[in-house]
């Protein structure tokens, strides 16, 4: 017969045990709940690091609705189609695309029944800005049927700073949505906070749509600062954003008559500029125009 | 005719009572609702999302009953023990297979309508506008397909032992087509031979149900209404699978016990 004494060692083992196990435990429960309120997004908690992969097909669709659904599949020629049109006319990415536009993706019919297809499919290039599938060029604010995509896009990736760029100069631009458009800019630097994609962008709301100098010189001012803080690679990757980001201060600066500053900025955008030539006739202009106001000015006789 | 439009009759009276429609009606119509509810950018008029999502799921609910519906007459009939009294009557089995399919593709027409309505107004509701030819022309290629699909199931009940196994049979094959039967060429010509050869005969034999599938990137994005012809030309070529899958199935059920 077993003893209870046996019996007592079981029950205090097995507590040890217990015991043991919840020490065990523990430490990585705490990881998992101090990373669970991390990530209060719904989405990303769901699909971890996937998300990326889903907002990049979100904003790959969004170029399919900018193209009134005519665009390649996987078994199509995409060559074309490689960096979104969506993102390309903004201007705000370098274009990937060879041949430009070229819309003959499809190719020739290989036999009958794809000819015959073709005409239940969208078989015509188009942008919903430039009219759509209608070709109604007064309908150019349907521009706006890609916005839900980039939205969703945006939310699933909110590192990606491109998402943020597009939506506003789409918002601003087609659909005269100023406040709508700052407010998506703002986001994005909530997310990003030292982007200068995103200064850029934001001055150029402030300086085009509120024309509000001062708020635009600050923001990007801010944007060409954090730029030299990148490290050197990025420096020599993002070079599109400096030029940008001086040659609209050079503008700035010249529209309010600081021309000094203005020929620096100038100078200085040709220094990151990949074209430096186009760049070197408006230096001349706002030297020309300093030289005459220069000329102009009248020095006064003394009267002794 | 009459003794078709008589069991066809019955088809369309099950539909009614069973809540597959109803189920799938309410589900497509409180997703599209909650989708429509979303704010984007305090923008009423966009509408394109909306339609194709409303377009899919009515795809989506219209092949699971087509194919649902279908899969279960002939089995059904034969568990009840109703076929053989049936077909007592002054009914040919020809007459029975040409009613079961006749009603299965009526009952899909009257769920087309319904759902169909329901995606013109809703893509009114912020379009205003009611392309009505163009949802004419993509109800109707949509109906045509399904009766393919109708004729194949209704082959499949005839072959295979239990509905369930044809019904997901059928959904594979009819999912396989809707997604790849348009590039299937494509495929064939990277192919080494026999393969290229083969995949080519499975381009050429398959009925391409993606034709009308693929119509709603058209009424999604506003494109103009497709010529009559073609639209013609496409009914006729896919009403020549639906005959040839019926003659099939009746050529099997000639053969069939009823017990």
């Amino acid at each position: 017969m077993t003893s209870p004494r046996t019996f007592f060692l079981l029950l205090l083992a097995l507590l040890v045990g217990c015991f043991g196990f919840a020490a065990g435990l523990l430490p990585r429960f705490a990881a998992y709940e101090s990373r669970r309120h991390q990530s209060n997004d719904f989405f990303k908690l769901l699909l971890g690091d996937s998300t990326k992969m889903f907002a990049n097909s979100f904003f790959v669709k969004a170029d399919e609705y900018y193209h009134s659904g005519y665009y390649p599949t996987i078994f199509d020629n995409n060559s074309n189609f490689k960096t979104p049109h969506v993102a390309e006319d903004t201007g705000a990415v370098t274009s990937h695309n060879q041949g430009g536009e070229d819309t003959s993706f499809m190719g020739e019919p290989r036999d009958w029944l794809d000819a015959f297809g073709r005409h239940f499919i969208p078989n015509r290039h188009t942008h919903l800005d430039e009219g759509g599938a209608a070709d109604d060029l007064s309908g150019s604010d349907n521009v706006r049927e890609i916005l839900p995509w980039l939205k969703l896009s945006a939310r699933l990736d909110p590192d990606n700073v491109t998402t943020y760029t597009v939506t506003a100069f789409w918002l601003r631009n087609r659909m005269h949505k100023d406040k709508e458009a700052e407010q998506v800019l703002r986001e994005g630097l909530r997310n990003n906070p030292q982007s200068c994609e995103l200064l850029f962008e934001l001055g150029r709301l402030y300086s085009e749509s509120y024309h509000d100098a001062g708020r635009a010189r600050n923001v990007w001012e801010l944007g060409v600062r954090y730029w030299f803080q990148l490290p050197a690679e990025e420096q020599k990757e993002d070079r599109l954003i400096l030029e940008q980001l001086t040659t609209n201060l050079g503008q700035l600066e010249e529209t309010a008559g600081n021309l000094p500053q203005a020929l620096n900025w100038l100078q200085a955008a040709q220094k990151s500029s990949l074209t430096p030539g186009t760049l070197q006739k408006r230096i001349d202009a706002v030297k020309a125009k300093m030289a005459e106001q220069s000329s102009q000015l009248v020095v006064p006789k003394s009267l002794y | 005719m009459r003794n078709i439009f008589a069991v066809a009759g019955i088809v369309i009276k099950e539909l009614y009572r069973r809540k597959d429609f109803y189920v799938l009606f309410i589900l497509t119509v409180l997703v599209c609702l909650i989708m429509a509810s979303v704010n984007i950018f305090n923008d009423k008029h966009i509408v394109r999302y909306l339609k194709e999502l409303c377009l899919l799921l009515i795809w989506v609910s219209s092949l699971v009953i087509a194919i649902t519906t279908t899969a279960r007459q002939i089995p059904a009939e034969r568990e009840q023990r109703t076929l053989l009294p049936l077909l007592a009557k002054p009914l040919t089995r020809t007459q029975l297979i040409f009613g079961k399919f006749l009603g299965c593709w009526l009952a899909c027409g009257l769920v087309l309508i319904c759902f169909y309505i329901f995606f013109g107004a809703l893509a009114a509701s912020r379009d205003h506008a009611w392309p009505l030819l163009n949802y004419f022309q993509a109800a109707f290629l949509h109906w045509i397909a399904l009766g393919v699909v109708v004729a194949l199931a209704l082959l499949g009940s005839l072959v295979f032992a239990a509905p369930s196994s044809n019904s997901t049979i059928c959904f594979v094959i009819v999912a396989t087509i809707l997604t790849l039967g348009r590039y299937l060429d494509a495929v064939a010509l990277a192919q080494p031979e026999p393969f290229r050869s083969l995949i080519y005969a499975v381009y050429y034999a398959v009925p391409h149900l993606e034709i009308p599938f693929e119509m709603r990137n058209l009424i999604v994005h506003d494109w103009p209404l497709i010529a009559w012809n073609f639209v013609a030309l496409d009914a006729l070529y896919l009403l020549a699978y639906a005959a040839a899958f019926l003659v099939a199935a009746c050529l099997v059920f000639r053969r069939k016990p009823v017990n």
